[in-house]
């Protein structure tokens, strides 16, 4: 078990919350929800380790596109980094629908 | 949350799509946010998933208000735990007017050994302690199926509907392959096992009692046809009922 936080201040708040996904094989659960604090704190808990610069590069080219205030919660499974991109994308879609 | 779309396919519908295809108004308890997730899945090196892949709540059918349960075939093979068998068997416990249990499940989740087999037991308990008074209806159409410990709770349901892409059986085919030998089952002969353990067959033997597409129209139109027949028979069972017959037929006042 491994865990990688990453974190960014500043940006809008977000309308509500989201749940996507899955634990499974090749996936990923996110949980998306409005922050108390003015930045974005994304929280990963993976069981493959030896990828965290990867994981962070995903996770702060996701934070350079979205200026968010969000508590963002993923369960990863071996998920690939543009599954990763695409499940963060539909998390806050949903969030702000 | 989920897309509110209502997909066609209940076998790709997530657990919580399947539960507003098939009952109304549904209302979910423990949320993925309450984050009641299993404590015991860390040992192993496993991350867990935050509803447990289980999901519970209420909704109305045929008029009645139900307990509502999905079980999340995608996560662990949709395997009990302790966590997950407790949502379930507590939201049985409170469940006023019965219950829908949509089965995606391997049976117990075994890196849960006994605290496992504790909860399925509970399920258990709670689901003939409930199918007295009021309809427990069983959907098995997802992808898993309905294997192991699971595969009696829900034969001791009043009713099963399934799809034929669905499987009911007590050991899966890997399992009995690799206790039994591949003469007594081949597992990757896939249409010997939807033979043995499939949904027509299930029906046409009598271990499930419907069948139907797989539809999340059709399953909601035959899970309500059912709960409706069971409501109304149960009620002709019911102790007033039967004493104002006995008392009738004994020529006194009911």
């Amino acid at each position: 078990m491994h865990e990688i936080v990453v974190e960014r201040l500043g940006g809008r708040a977000i309308a509500g919350r989201s749940h996507v996904g899955v634990v499974a094989s090749g996936n990923l659960e996110v949980l998306c929800e409005p922050a108390a604090a003015p930045r974005t704190r994304i929280t990963v808990r993976t069981t493959v380790n030896g990828f965290d610069a990867i994981w962070r590069a995903v996770l702060e080219r996701f934070l350079e596109r979205h200026a968010v205030a969000a508590d963002i919660e993923v369960n990863d499974f071996g998920a690939t980094p543009a599954m990763v991109t695409l499940r963060l994308e539909q998390a806050l879609e949903a969030a702000d629908a | 949350m989920n897309s509110v779309r209502t997909p066609v396919s209940f076998a790709e519908a997530t657990p919580r799509e399947r539960l507003r295809a098939l009952v109304d108004d549904f209302v979910e308890f423990l949320d993925p946010f309450a984050r009641v997730s299993s404590p015991h899945l860390a040992a192993h090196g496993l991350v867990a998933q935050r509803d447990d892949g289980v999901v519970v709540g209420r909704g109305r059918l045929a008029g009645s208000t139900v307990g509502a349960v999905a079980i999340d075939g995608r996560f662990l093979g949709g395997s009990i735990g302790e966590v997950g068998g407790a949502k379930i068997a507590a939201t049985l416990e409170a469940a006023p007017g019965g219950a829908l249990i949509a089965f995606d499940t391997g049976g117990i989740r075994l890196q849960e050994a006994n605290l496992g087999i504790l909860a399925i037991a509970e399920i258990c308990d709670a689901i003939v302690a409930l199918r007295a008074r009021a309809p427990v209806v069983a959907v098995i159409a997802g992808r898993v199926g309905c294997y192991g410990g699971m595969s009696l709770a829900a034969s001791l349901c009043s009713h099963i509907v399934m799809t034929e892409g669905a499987r009911l059986g007590l050991n899966g085919p890997d399992v009995v392959e690799q206790e039994a030998g591949p003469d007594e089952m081949d597992a990757r002969d896939r249409p010997a096992i939807w033979r043995l353990t499939g949904g027509a067959r299930r029906v046409a033997q009598g271990h499930a009692d419907a069948l139907a597409p797989d539809d999340c129209a059709a399953l909601a139109m035959a899970v309500r046809a059912a709960f409706g027949a069971l409501s109304q028979h149960l009620e002709r069972l019911s102790t007033t009922r039967l004493r104002a017959s006995f008392d009738a037929a004994l020529g006194g006042e009911p």
